[in-house]
């Protein structure tokens, strides 16, 4: 069970989308947005406000790829791997990545919770190519010695 | 603020445009997320700060002082180059400015008017001080990126001051809901979110509807990784969307519209909120707008990470709050789209066209591009060629003009190879297509599309074999799964690709595929399945031979594929050290000490560690 | 009028909205596995497509009939494609047929074999999923899945219940209840219409008949059987009868043979039923409260009910269904007789239904605390018994069956199809018992496939007003009319699967148009052809509701609910 706070939050979002079905997804990526995750408790609990059976909005929060049902690290790393990014060799940037962290395509998040690694097709910065963004903030041109200076200053350890 | 007649907003304009002119020196700070993620932000505080230092010079518009106005704006399209910091009035573009250069552009131009020539765009040896000079820009014809970076984004009095919302009040005040589907007609305006539709036609089936309520939806998905026209449309001029669509709604009868944005563009979102925001302050949108009689609101949804909802069913679906999975037509998006209503659903960058249409009228739109596609098209450009970025030109403009005029050729003065047209769902041109005109109809002709308009230019370092594999593999992985040849059928030929990559396709391979690609391009059921095949069979139709060469000779003569690379020592270099044998994992490498090592090729998993351990670099890859 | 030509045939469109069903009506069976003409079309099996004379290749679901459309069916491209698709489809299936639940019934398999798929050139690389056995009625079997929605368009659009939906996408989906949790523990109610469409053995019945034959073949234990209405006029389907003929003397032989010590007709039962839902309906009537009164007799709407509306639960008559009435009365019956015999009697029903497996579960259909009926086995499950025995069911001889519970009135026949339940109440319910009137009775508006029926009667100087109703997609908007006020009723009956039990979820599958009324006018016919029609005139039921049932009515034949 989640605590009361999370439940509030939600009828807090819920009342500024309204009680349909098309608030459905506005509703979960706010709740996303503000937990970094969208907690299993809360996709039960919105479906059952929103009049929206269970099933229903689990299958509508599994199509999408945002949506993720484990709690993220501080740090989201999304890299780029667009057409553009790749043909400027985004793969050595996530290789190096994963290296750093420890993660692979199984596993996305470190376990002391710090770094969350994703994959996106093109972030429309695809002129800076290869980009990756960390917590929405776009880092252009990209190599993996950047990557490696960059795991660097957010663990706090300024090269 | 509230715009409550036509004159209200005729009387607006003027002084804004007034406001305009007093502003002896714009110094426009290019803020589009890619100048952005280079430190724009920090250079516009900076200037800001110094503008505010000179004496007897408002920040603000102030009434009659000459002052300087520093204004953040959307993107220029030529985002390699930033962060840029365009100065009018003499238009000099600087690129790749640094923080430590703001003094002196300050110093040098604002105060004494002079350009910092250091910072200004230069090719074989010229240096192109006016932006409108510079070749990337020199041969394109802005009209739908026109503002792009010329005005701030946030400012909807920039916007109306550059003739915003004139065509509204025409076709609020002139013309016919009739009228102007039948001027969107005779322009032939045709969609430019792929398919080329023509949108005049899409309008009159939507307005002849029995059903009354009608909605109006802008496809602002942009899912095609490598694209971002309409993002900068967006970004850059979100009030040029937004008229197109308030148009389109008075001429289908829709009273209620939907934005669709990928949820990767949040600074579209934030811009398009503002943009929303001060339009419904100036009665520019919702209730009774300019005193018309005509309701018109817009809503934004977000994407969440799904390609397919760029598909006009599944983007629909989506807004329901449905998994975006694109339906059977009929019933078309016209007579049953968003919530089964009629609804019209066009491209940003078809909506961001209207607007000129109608002030300028189908007769001079006709007059730029091509009879069968007039008008312009964006397209980004990337991949190796020395100008990457957004570009617009008339439609028709050549692939050759492209790459080379305006794109600078291909990178480092390598060969030209292919460009991939239309991002995953597109198809290829090769050398001996350079000089094919680009516009709707000819590409059919070719097996290609115009798709988003994303162009990947491609060199011969570029294995296509890999490129094919890359799509795939994005198709693969956005593919709904609804359908049996799209799902299943993705998936086999993706496989097959990583096995050619890999080293270990067969003939029958090539063949497999494409049965595969034929029989799933003609029975998916949307878009998506039915153009996955299409990198594919477009890449084994001009280059069979680099198929081959990967399955027969498991070579891959770009060194791209990294399974087929070769590692390989030197006899006459080798000294015989050992080194390398004892940090091969996999104890591929052998031979007498002092005497030159041998690699077993079988064995060796293309690790790279004995070539980083040999201080003789006596170890060399082949392809 | 208009045609559209079908491979060199001309074919009128009379009103048809796809060409699908102008292709079949041109007699070519089309093969297809997501295309049902009770569901809405989805489009995504692809198996549907054809060629026009253009050259173009569409879908024939999802396409609209033009006036001189020119069609090909069978091209060497259609041929490929349709082929390819198959292998596509078995390339990441479990395909271990021979010791698969619909091995020789399933849709896969035959149209594998029909469209020639002589090899899969694709490894199958999926990874192994569990079965899900939670639930008492259905067993899921995702490996098996081809994500043709079928099952997921039944649950939500004719059931309106939407416990499983799919989930993930691409070569990732699958068909699961919310967060992959157990069937049991979603508003399933258990009714296995999913099972009834799916084309293969993604789901399918979860079954009973080895628990049932090692009773059989236990001395100690004499196993009674009751048949339920609904199995008689479907089982012979799978044994070359003509369909809709009553099996009842058959089965009754064939079930002998397999070693069942006694064998009841459960229509005896359904007068019993009868009997006591009048008792109430009069009776609630009478204080004209706790109105309307809900029939009892389907566990799949008595779920429905408790999960979807609970303010309604009340309403529900507190009748057990007739198989809940059956069982503990046979129990009762044998009580001596085992002690002194000492032996165990257990009850095998054989339903036509999925949820009566797990209504046998339900503490309120408990006599004494113990579970009465033992095991249920649907008409499927029999079907199998007989083969596995290798009976030639179609030559048997018919037989009766047992004393004293082989006599029962045509009004517990009609049980088994929708608005049976109400024209037998109704024939209870009436003074007159002429045969005039019987025919006036049924032809009062209950009967049909329509999926709300009303009519009102009058009983005594009161109007009662009655609706029939049956899928629970349809019930739940009927229940909301009712609570919004805007219609108003005395006696609802409700059954779970449309058309009722001869279309239950135990039934054996795929019944086309014809074999659906067949079913149904064999029913009715069953009535027609019977000595007895009103159900208060069955003798035996008489005589036992003076002699052994006296004063046990309310622990046998109600619910025991608590509050
Ligand atoms: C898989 C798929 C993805 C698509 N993505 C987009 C998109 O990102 N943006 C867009 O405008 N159109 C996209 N389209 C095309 C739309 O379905 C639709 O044709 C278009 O938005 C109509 O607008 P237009 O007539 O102005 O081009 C996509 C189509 C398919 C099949
Ligand atoms: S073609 Fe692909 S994306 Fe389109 S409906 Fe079929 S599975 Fe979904
Ligand atoms: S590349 Fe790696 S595996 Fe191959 S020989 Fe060198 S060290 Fe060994
Ligand atoms: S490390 Fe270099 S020099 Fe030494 S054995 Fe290997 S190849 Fe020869
Ligand atoms: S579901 Fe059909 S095809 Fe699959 S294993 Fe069972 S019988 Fe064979
Ligand atoms: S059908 Fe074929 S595979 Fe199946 S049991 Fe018979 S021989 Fe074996
Ligand atoms: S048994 Fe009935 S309620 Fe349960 S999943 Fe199947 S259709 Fe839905
Ligand atoms: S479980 Fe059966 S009916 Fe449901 S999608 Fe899978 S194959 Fe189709
Ligand atoms: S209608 Fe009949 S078969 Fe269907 S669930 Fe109810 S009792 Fe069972
Ligand atoms: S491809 Fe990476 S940002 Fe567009
Ligand atoms: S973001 Fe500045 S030019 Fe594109
Ligand atoms: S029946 Fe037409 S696609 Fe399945």
């Amino acid at each position: 069970m989640l605590e009361q706070a999370y439940y509030n939050k939600a009828d807090e979002i819920i009342a500024q989308h309204g009680r349909t079905q098309k608030a459905l997804i506005p509703v979960i990526q706010d709740i996303q947005a503000n937990y970094r995750y969208l907690p299993a408790e809360l996709l039960s609990y919105v479906a059952k406000q929103l009049g929206i059976n269970e099933a229903k909005a689990y299958s509508v929060a599994t199509f999408y790829e945002n949506f993720s049902f484990e709690a993220k690290g501080k740090y989201v790393i999304r890299v780029c791997d667009g057409t553009a990014c790749h043909v400027r060799k985004s793969s050595l940037i996530l290789d190096r990545l994963y290296k750093e962290l420890g993660l692979s395509k199984e596993k996305h998040t470190t376990d002391d919770m710090m770094f969350t690694l994703e994959t996106v097709s093109c972030l429309g910065a695809c002129g800076l190519a290869p980009v990756l963004t960390v917590n929405d903030e776009v880092y252009p041109a990209m190599t993996p010695e950047k990557v490696s200076e960059l795991m660097k200053e957010l663990r706090g350890e300024k090269a | 603020m509230r715009l409550e007649t036509r004159e209200n907003l005729k009387s607006a304009r003027a002084s804004a445009i007034n406001k305009i002119k007093k502003e002896n020196c714009r110094i426009l700070i290019c803020a589009g997320t890619g100048c952005l993620a280079g430190g724009s932000d920090k250079i516009y505080k900076k200037l800001k700060e110094m503008a505010k230092g000179v004496e007897g010079v408002t920040l603000e518009f102030g009434e009659e002082a000459a002052h300087v106005g520093v204004h953040e704006s959307g993107c220029h399209g030529f985002c390699e180059m930033g962060p840029l910091v365009r100065i009018e009035p003499w238009n000099y573009l600087y690129i790749k400015v640094k923080e430590e250069d703001c003094e002196e552009i300050f110093n040098t131009t604002i105060v004494k008017g002079k350009p910092v020539e250091r910072l200004m765009y230069h090719q074989d040896e010229m240096i192109y001080k006016e932006q409108e000079n510079i070749p990337f820009y020199a041969k394109q014809t802005r009209l739908v990126l026109k503002n792009c970076g010329q005005i701030n984004a946030e400012d909807i009095e920039e916007y109306i001051a550059a003739g915003g919302y004139e065509a509204l009040e025409k076709a609020l005040f002139e013309m016919s809901p009739n009228d102007i589907v039948n001027e969107i007609t005779k322009a032939n305006l045709r969609g430019r979110g792929g398919g080329g539709f023509q949108t005049g036609y899409k309008w009159k089936q939507v307005a002849s509807q029995p059903e009354k309520i009608r909605y109006v939806v802008c496809n602002g998905d942009e899912g095609d990784p490598g694209a971002f026209m309409d993002r900068s449309v967006m970004e850059g001029d979100p009030h040029k969307m937004l008229e197109g669509m308030a148009i389109a709604a008075y001429a289908v009868g829709a009273q209620e519209g939907y934005i669709y944005v990928r949820a990767e563009y949040p600074l579209a979102i934030k811009r398009l909120k503002i943009a929303i925001e001060q339009a419904e302050q100036r009665g520019l949108l919702g209730d009774n707008i300019l005193g018309s009689g005509f309701n018109f609101r817009i809503h934004i949804n977000r994407g969440a990470g799904a390609f397919v909802c760029g598909e006009g069913s599944a983007l629909t679906a989506s807004i329901e709050g449905e998994r975006g999975m694109p339906r059977t037509k009929p019933p078309r998006t016209v007579e049953q789209g968003l919530f089964a209503k009629p609804t019209v659903l066009n491209n940003v960058e078809t909506y961001a066209n209207v607007s000129m249409i109608i002030t300028n009228g189908a007769k001079w739109y006709q007059g730029i591009g091509t009879e069968s596609s007039p008008g312009t098209k964006a397209f980004a450009i990337t991949g190796s060629v020395n100008n990457t970025g957004l570009i617009e030109v008339p439609m028709g403009t050549t692939l050759r003009e492209i790459v080379y005029d305006i794109g600078g050729g291909v990178k480092n003065g390598a060969e030209f190879k292919a460009v991939q047209i239309g991002g995953p769902s597109g198809g290829c041109l090769v050398s001996n297509n350079l000089d094919v005109k680009l516009d709707f109809d000819s590409l059919k002709k070719l097996g290609a599309m115009i798709g988003s308009g994303g162009l990947v230019v491609m060199d011969e370092d570029t294995c296509m074999v890999e490129v094919a594999r890359f799509f795939m593999n994005f198709t693969q992985n956005e593919s709904c799964g609804k359908c049996v040849p799209c799902r299943e059928g993705t998936k086999r030929m993706l496989e097959i690709l990583e096995r050619i990559v890999s080293g270990n396709g067969t003939l029958e391979d090539l063949d497999l595929l494409e049965e595969l690609g034929e029989a799933i391009t003609a029975t998916a059921l949307c878009g998506l399945g039915k153009s996955a095949a299409l990198p594919v069979l477009s890449t084994l139709k001009n280059f069979r031979e680099e198929y081959v060469e990967h399955v027969v000779d498991k070579r891959c003569k770009t060194g791209t594929c990294q399974a087929m690379i070769k590692y390989k020592i030197n006899p006459e270099a080798c000294k015989g050290c050992s080194k390398c044998a004892r940090n091969c994992p996999v104890n591929a490498i052998s031979g007498k000490v002092k005497e030159p090592f041998i690699i077993n090729g079988d064995k060796c998993i293309k690790c790279g560690a004995c070539i980083e351990n040999c201080s003789f670099g006596a170890i060399y890859t082949e392809n | 009028m208009d045609y559209i030509t079908i491979d060199t045939k001309r074919v009128p469109i009379e009103g048809e909205n796809n060409i699908l069903s102008l292709i079949r009506k041109a007699g070519i069976d089309l093969p297809t596995f997501c295309y049902h003409s009770e569901l809405s079309i989805y489009g995504a099996c692809r198996m549907c497509v054809v060629e026009d004379d253009r050259g173009r290749i569409f879908a024939s679901c999802s396409e609209q009939p033009r006036p001189g459309m020119v069609i090909y069916t069978n091209t060497k491209k259609i041929q490929s494609y349709r082929r390819l698709i198959i292998e596509l489809l078995l390339s990441s299936h479990c395909r271990d047929c021979t010791t698969c639940q619909k091995n020789g019934k399933c849709s896969l398999q035959e149209l594998a074999y029909r469209v020639g798929v002589h090899a899969v050139r694709f490894l199958n690389n999926k990874k192994k999923i569990p079965l899900d056995m939670s639930s008492p009625s259905i067993v899921r079997d995702p490996n098996k899945c081809i994500l043709c929605g079928d099952c997921v368009r039944t649950c939500d659009e004719i059931q309106g219940i939407g416990a499983i939906d799919f989930a993930f996408r691409g070569s990732d989906t699958q068909v699961m209840p919310a967060f992959n949790r157990a069937l049991s523990e979603t508003n399933c109610v258990g009714c296995g219409q999913c099972a009834v469409v799916c084309p293969t053995a993604a789901i399918s019945v979860r079954t009973n008949v080895t628990e049932v034959w090692d009773a059989i073949t236990d001395p100690a234990i004499r196993v009674v059987a009751q048949i339920a209405p609904a199995v008689r006029v479907a089982i012979g389907e799978s044994f070359h009868v003509a369909r809709g003929e009553n099996s009842f003397g058959k089965l009754v032989a064939a079930l002998r043979v397999m070693g069942f010590d006694e064998i009841y007709d459960t229509s005896f039962a359904a007068d019993l039923t009868v009997m006591e839902e009048s008792k109430e309906l009069a009776e609630r009537l009478e204080k004209s409260e706790k109105l309307p009164l809900f029939t009892s007799c389907c566990p799949g709407w008595v779920k429905y009910c408790e999960n979807h509306y609970p303010e309604f639960t009340d309403n529900i008559s507190t009748c057990r269904s007739p198989q809940g009435m059956f069982s503990p009365l046979i129990k009762d019956y044998f009580k001596e007789k085992d002690i002194n015999e000492n032996k165990k009697t257990i009850v095998v029903s054989i339903m036509p239904c999925t949820a009566k497996k797990g209504e046998i579960l339900r503490p309120d259909n408990f006599t004494d605390g113990k579970q009465d009926t033992d095991y249920v086995i649907t008409t499927q499950e029999v079907i199998r018994m007989i083969k596995q025995v290798g009976i030639q069911f179609e030559q048997l001889e018919e037989e009766a069956a047992d004393m004293p519970f082989a006599v029962a009135s045509g009004g517990g026949t009609i049980f088994g199809a929708t608005g049976g339940v109400t024209e037998a109440v109704l024939r209870k319910l009436a003074k007159d018992k002429s045969y005039q009137n019987l025919k006036e009775i049924s032809y009062i508006g209950v009967r049909g496939e329509e999926t709300v029926k009303e009519t009102t009667v009058t009983l005594g100087d009161r109007e009662v007003k009655i609706a029939v109703v049956h899928g629970l997609a349809e019930t739940g908007r009927l229940l909301e009319r009712i609570k919004a006020g805007e219609v108003s009723y005395d006696f609802v009956e409700v059954m779970a699967c449309r058309r009722g039990c001869i279309m239950g979820g135990g039934q054996p599958p795929f019944a086309g148009d014809r074999t659906k009324k067949g079913r149904m006018d064999g029913l009715y016919k069953a009535d027609v052809m019977s000595n007895i029609r009103y159900p208060d005139e069955n003798p035996v039921l008489n005589h036992m509701y003076q002699t052994n049932i006296k004063g046990k009515e309310h622990k046998l034949f109600h619910r025991n609910i608590v509050k």
